[in-house]
């Protein structure tokens, strides 16, 4: 691990604060492609002196998905609705920072404290991975808008990205393909539900679809 | 083994092109049900002569368990009654459904294929797998009218009494696996397990509860099958553990015999009360499962007390009871099939006089009904009797409370049962019919005949044979009750020369009913032979509502017995001088169902309201509870 993936990671730690900050969502929507572009390079600037075709494929499909397509599709949902920005999320934006650096704070002590994991790995790799989790899971639950929750769903899906990145140098490619096509699915049919959604309701206002529950 | 994984292969491959095969399935399905009972039937009689094939275990992808099968008599007692009885059902199936329920016939053989599997497993995880197939594949058959409302309640109390009896069974296979210790107070625990986990099964009082819902629900060979053999794996399963469990304290033999005696006894009566045919048939189910489990406590005693004459008539009885009860219990659900194919109603208020109109249906009824209640020459008797002389035995061998008891109560559920199928085939085929389809009611067609006919003729085949299927079922008696075949071949003449006389005055029974017809025939040659109203009673015109009904018939005994019944009563009664009109109705409700287990789902469900409060429809308190609750998990973890 050289100087420009530690970088990096410092850039994926600063983009989770940034998504936390922002209330418009095509911002938001760009970060976390900034943030998937990020940890697609990731894995090829760790492994300059070693590089392998399948690495690069992994690393240049892993980058297409997550900045461009996933960032085309949650666009073409945002474009389809009104609302352009996340009006009153339950948790407000500078209470969102604020958790933030809790969060930042947690993820580093729990690093500390998680036995054989990440070893070989730089020793920020796993908080970063765990505060990225953290951070999704926050927007998951403090925003209003489904389509927010879809980008909160990235960020902890490229929380796990990272987490696979410290904890196993070299896992199987047919796990991360698979995870890859999990999440590429998920977003997929996300996208479509959001476009259904908001011509149905007119909103895509999760917490106001509890009619929904049986 | 070669052969058995052949029939179990040709029941699934049947089954599944069955499914596939659009008007043609129930002649697929119908065929292969006939061809894997053809090849399964001749290894289990090997296997109980003592010549079973080696076990085999084959590669099986999961990390527990193993692919493992064998063939031992005990097991093969039981394949022979599920292969024949479900060939001869699906043969009658045929004509029975027609060209309905094509889909029936693929969880038809699925079915009889788990049941299969459930007999052969060795090893615990294919056992669960297995039992867990043949649960599914019964619950698609009892939901098959699933355009009623009936069939779909029946089917989903069917669906949480067997998953509630797995529950059990997993526990048990857990703690078998984990080893001896302590021995005497693990033992019972598992046996107390089995005991509940396979009488869900097989229908213990007061684990019963689906029993009476899903038979009638079920279309009648379907009924057949399930409650002729499919129960009885229950009994397989209990026989299995106590194989594994060594020797029986006494206490276990007791507690059989209490809980067959409860069943036989409250499913007789309430069978008595009973309006609907099917009903009445699948409580007296309960009632059989009574007998066998008091045959079974009967051989558990005796073995506890190292008298294996006890033993084998106790274990015996109760091996040719689960046999008998297959073909006749069978014979009775399709003849009751007939009825309802014929006369479209299952309500015996509204049957009568069938025997006219379907006299072959009417025999095998009368047949099926004559073995049931334990008559001679028939076959409900051998095996009845087989499990009374184990009861006075015991009483002569110095168990006095315990054979008085096996005694006194197979007496009483002989008597009822009698009383209770005399009101059967009374009201449903003498007199004169009740409503208007009975009275223009067809007999049933070649296929179903063909199989009743078989059954009704097996019936009275093993009636006639009894001392050489004792004999026969000899290696299954020696292995459920642990006891080796040498000692039992020592005091089998105890069981045999009782049996010999059995069937010898069957046979002259029999005799003299041939020749008594003969003589009949042959006063009646050359004369005129009138058919007159049954029911006059010595009114001008009679109508058919003048004879007794089903409930009136019964009404003695169930008032005898009201403080058990609780029979509901809804009387509106004729009223002045010139009365225009008078109801009356009765309705017996199970006291299982209505005393234990609808106070039990009902506070259940009312503490699974108060959940609700969890779920508002929220997907962001969803996640956080995810959340908060892995987070603390992990908490957890690294303290």
């Amino acid at each position: 691990m050289n100087l420009l993936a530690d970088v990096l990671v410092i850039l994926v730690v600063l983009t989770n604060l940034r998504v936390l900050g922002l209330s418009r969502l095509s911002p938001c929507i760009r970060t976390v492609a900034f943030q998937g572009a990020l940890l697609g390079l990731l894995p090829v600037l760790a492994h300059l002196d070693d590089m392998t075709t399948r690495l690069a494929l992994q690393a240049a499909a892993s980058t297409v998905i997550k900045a461009a397509i996933f960032p085309w599709l949650l666009g073409r949902a945002l474009r389809g609705t009104g609302s352009q920005r996340e009006e009153e999320p339950f948790v407000g934006l500078t209470a969102s920072l604020a958790a933030g650096v809790l969060f930042l704070a947690a993820a580093q002590w729990i690093g500390s404290r998680l036995p054989h994991v990440g070893q070989g790995a730089p020793g920020h790799m796993v908080p970063t991975a765990l505060f990225t989790m953290f951070v999704g899971l926050f927007m998951i639950v403090s925003r209003r808008l489904a389509l927010t929750q879809v980008l909160g769903y990235l960020i902890m899906e490229n929380g796990i990205t990272t987490f696979g990145l410290a904890f196993a140098e070299k896992q199987p490619l047919l796990v991360e393909l698979g995870i890859l096509l999990d999440v590429f699915m998920a977003v997929f049919v996300m996208g479509i539900t959001l476009f259904h959604l908001n011509r149905e309701f007119d909103h895509l206002d999760a917490a106001r679809m509890t009619e929904l529950r049986d | 083994m070669t052969p058995l994984l052949v029939c179990a292969a040709v029941l699934v491959l049947s089954g599944a092109l069955a499914a596939v095969s659009g008007r043609h399935a129930r002649l697929v399905g119908a065929l292969g049900a006939v061809a894997g009972a053809l090849a399964g039937i001749p290894p289990a009689f090997l296997a109980l002569a003592g010549r079973g094939p080696e076990p085999l275990t084959l590669a099986w992808g999961l990390p527990i368990g193993a692919f493992s099968v064998g063939l031992d008599p005990l097991s093969a007692f039981f394949l022979v009654p599920i292969l024949a009885l479900t060939a001869a059902a699906a043969v009658y199936g045929t004509g029975y459904l027609g060209l309905r329920g094509r889909g029936s016939w693929f969880f038809y053989n699925m079915l009889t294929a788990s049941m299969v599997l459930v007999t052969a497993a060795r090893d615990g995880v294919l056992f669960l797998f297995a039992w867990e197939a043949m649960s599914l594949a019964s619950y698609f058959l009892v939901t098959f009218e699933d355009d009623q409302e009936s069939a779909r309640q029946a089917g989903l109390t069917y669906l949480i009494a067997s998953h509630l009896g797995t529950a059990f069974l997993l526990i048990m296979f857990a703690l078998l696996d984990m080893g001896w210790n302590p021995p005497r107070t693990h033992a019972a625990a598992v046996f107390l397990l089995a005991l509940a986990g396979f009488g869900a099964k097989a229908g213990f009082i007061p684990l019963h509860v689906w029993l009476p819902d899903a038979h009638p629900a079920a279309p009648s060979h379907v009924s057949a099958v399930m409650s002729g053999v499919m129960i009885k794996t229950g009994i397989y399963g209990l026989l299995r553990v106590l194989t594994l469990l060594g020797a029986p304290p006494a206490w276990w033999g007791w507690l059989l015999i209490a809980v067959g005696s409860t069943s036989g006894v409250l499913g007789v009566l309430l069978a008595l009360a009973q309006h609907d045919l099917k009903r009445l048939l699948a409580y007296h189910s309960v009632e059989n499962i009574g007998i066998i489990a008091l045959g079974i406590g009967t051989g558990l005693v005796g073995t506890a007390s190292n008298s294996p004459t006890v033993a084998l008539l106790g274990f015996g009885g109760a091996l040719l009871h689960v046999l008998n009860h297959a073909l006749f219990k069978g014979l009775l659900f399709l003849a009751a099939g007939s009825v309802l194919h014929a006369a479209g109603t299952r309500d015996m208020e509204r049957l009568g006089g069938l025997m006219k109109r379907m006299p072959w249906t009417g025999a095998a009824f009368l047949t099926g009904a004559a073995a049931i209640c334990g008559l001679p020459p028939l076959n409900g008797f051998v095996s009845e009797f087989l499990i009374f002389l184990g009861g006075l035995t015991a009483v002569t061998q110095g168990r006095a409370v315990c054979g008085g008891v096996v005694v006194g109560s197979l007496a009483l559920i002989g008597g009822l049962a009698l009383a209770c199928f005399t009101k059967a085939f009374g009201v449903v085929f003498l007199g004169g019919p009740r409503s208007e389809r009975p009275a223009n009611a067809e007999e049933a067609g070649p296929a179903m005949l063909l199989s009743m006919a078989v059954l009704a003729g097996a019936c009275l085949l093993i009636g006639l044979s009894g001392p050489f299927v004792l004999r026969w079922s000899l290696g299954a008696v020696a292995q459920a009750s642990g006891i080796p075949a040498r000692s039992l071949e020592s005091v089998l003449q105890d069981a045999l020369a009782p049996l010999m006389a059995v069937s010898a005055c069957g046979a002259g029974l029999l005799a003299a009913i041939v020749a008594l017809a003969a003589l009949r025939a042959w006063l009646l040659s050359g004369r005129e032979v009138r058919q007159a109203l049954t029911w006059d009673c010595g009114y001008a015109a009679p109508t058919s509502r003048m004879q007794y009904t089903a409930s009136s018939f019964a009404q003695p005994i169930v008032s005898l017995f009201a403080p058990w019944l609780r029979t509901r009563e809804r009387a509106d009664g004729p009223d002045g001088y010139f009365p225009s009109g008078a109801r009356f109705s009765t309705e017996t409700p199970d006291l299982c169902r209505e005393g234990i287990y609808e106070p039990a789902f009902h506070w259940l469900l009312k503490g699974a309201l108060r959940m609700r409060v969890l779920q508002h429809g929220r997907v962001q308190a969803y996640v956080l509870y995810i959340a908060l609750t892995l987070l603390v998990l992990l908490g957890w973890r690294l303290k």
